[in-house]
């Protein structure tokens, strides 16, 4: 059995699986898809209430909650489309021009 | 035993007889019959198919790719626009490399509307990965549809297979044909056990999914393996086949072509005619020959290289046109294993056939002329002409 873990960009054809089945779930974990990102946004963790209301909005999953409180974005999987600062009741996410927080 | 059978029949008894789990069925001339002889199997629980019926080919071969995936052996019968309309599904089905069998019963595609045979619906699909095979007759067509899981399922090749037959002159005549018993067909494709399904619950699996740059021409390559691995695999089936039926198959057969010096190579129904041309010819001292290929994916070039070696002219038949304005896809495939040949024969292309445009036996005896003036002269002529139309040139 050949694992998602055990094969990059620089495995040769002969260790790849048929027809690109992967067999285990979860692979997207592994995945950086953020690079897609040409707007970023950013986490002012002051002004947040933790109210949540962004987490079920983000279509990517990209908002990670520990303990009942939301975490900075998850760059590695957020594609910049802006719907938690449009749906943000506080002043506490804002996005950026480009793929990078500045 | 020995029954009569229809080409459509005689595959449809194939199918109860392998018992498959999943049929992807839709109606299409002349392939029709397949999915409604199956159908009065299913009703009278002659199988424990699970008959699916659906509202396009598009949808038949989408069944047939879940039902693969999920672990299931999956058939389906289509012709022309019905193939056609499957176009998408059928690299889905070899990409994901799912070995679903299709009995594809050889009709023009469209256009102008056309329900007789040619090759024109498989040929367009000759690139999309799957394996195919094809019949001159009912026992073919037959003996091939029960080869084609042993070959497609294979670990090494896991490719679906496309089991062809001509439309009409074979999937509607009635011929006198062998058929094996029932149990001996369900010993010889065995069991479908594929290592990693969808329904296998201890081992989550994602089939299909998107591929990137840096992974797709890996794949890619991994399928193009698998297709050069089925040409071994099909010679070992044949051989088995051979063991439970006397019935001997290999890539192509050659008909008199021991001391041939004039050939032909073509596919399907046409064989027939052409060796009833051969023998006439052959009384008359003609050395007169025969390929007909039976596997056109993977296509046996070496193998074909090999046996037209020593012969001097050779007319590549193709019942398809192509549209390449350089000759028929048949052709193209021939004249390509010729090339490294140090002596080659002769090669013109004759497209016939289209749109179940009859050739008779006194057209291929004029095929052999016009190959005997060629070996004589040294002079080809035109390379690549049409037969069997009206025309105010007078063209053989």
């Amino acid at each position: 059995m050949i694992y998602a873990k055990d094969i990059n960009e620089h495995t040769p054809w002969q260790d790849l699986t048929p027809g690109g089945e992967i067999y285990e779930p979860g692979t997207a974990r592994a995945f950086d898809t953020g690079t897609w990102r040409t707007n970023t946004p950013v986490f002012h963790a002051q002004a947040c209430k933790h109210c949540m209301l962004c987490v079920p909005f983000c279509p990517d999953s990209a908002i990670p909650v520990k303990d009942g409180k939301r975490l900075d974005f998850d760059y590695m999987h957020c594609k910049g489309c802006g719907i938690c600062e449009n749906v943000c009741p506080f002043p506490a996410i804002t996005m950026v021009t480009g793929g990078v927080a500045r | 035993m020995s029954n009569r059978l229809s080409g459509n029949e005689a595959v449809a008894y194939a199918m109860k007889q392998i018992n498959p789990d999943v049929m992807g069925a839709f109606p299409i001339t002349p392939s029709t019959e397949i999915p409604e002889y199956f159908a009065q199997f299913v009703a009278d629980g002659e199988v424990n198919t699970e008959y699916v019926t659906v509202e396009s080919e598009h949808s038949s071969m989408s069944v047939c790719i879940a039902a693969q995936a999920a672990g299931a052996r999956a058939v389906s019968a289509t012709s022309s626009c019905g193939l056609a309309l499957m176009y998408e599904l059928l690299y889905v089905a070899a990409s994901c490399r799912l070995p679903i069998t299709l009995a594809c019963v050889n009709r023009a595609l469209s256009g102008p509307i056309n329900i007789n045979a040619d090759h024109s619906d498989s040929m367009g699909a000759r690139d999309s990965g799957w394996i195919q095979i094809y019949a001159e007759n009912n026992q073919e067509a037959y003996d091939n549809f029960i080869m084609a899981m042993p070959i497609g399922e294979t670990p090494s090749v896991r490719l679906p297979v496309m089991s062809c037959m001509d439309g009409f002159i074979t999937s509607h005549a009635v011929e006198n044909i062998e058929l094996l018993a029932t149990d001996a067909v369900r010993k010889f494709i065995g069991e479908y056990n594929p290592e990693n399904y969808l329904l296998k619950k201890e081992n989550p699996l994602a089939v299909g999914p998107y591929d990137v740059s840096p992974y797709y021409m890996e794949h890619k390559v991994l399928e193009a393996e698998a297709i050069k691995a089925a040409k071994a695999r099909i010679l070992e089936v044949a051989a088995e086949f051979e063991m439970i039926s006397g019935r001997s198959y290999g890539l192509f057969e050659e008909y008199r072509m021991e001391d041939a010096e004039l050939a032909l190579v073509l596919i399907g129904s046409t064989a027939g005619t052409a060796k009833a041309a051969i023998d006439k010819l052959r009384e008359n001292g003609v050395k007169a020959g025969l390929v007909k290929i039976r596997v056109f994916r993977p296509f046996p070039g070496e193998e074909l290289a090999r046996a037209l070696a020593n012969t001097r002219a050779v007319a590549v038949m193709d019942k398809s046109e192509g549209f390449s304005a350089n000759g028929g896809p048949l052709f193209a495939e021939t004249r390509s294993a010729l090339y490294d040949l140090k002596e080659r024969p002769y090669l013109i292309n004759i497209v016939y056939g289209l749109g179940g445009r009859d050739v008779k036996t006194e057209d291929v005896e004029k095929v052999f002329c016009r190959l005997a003036n060629i070996a004589e002269t040294g002079e080809i002529g035109p390379i690549y002409t049409h037969m069997g139309q009206r025309s105010k040139e007078d063209i053989a």
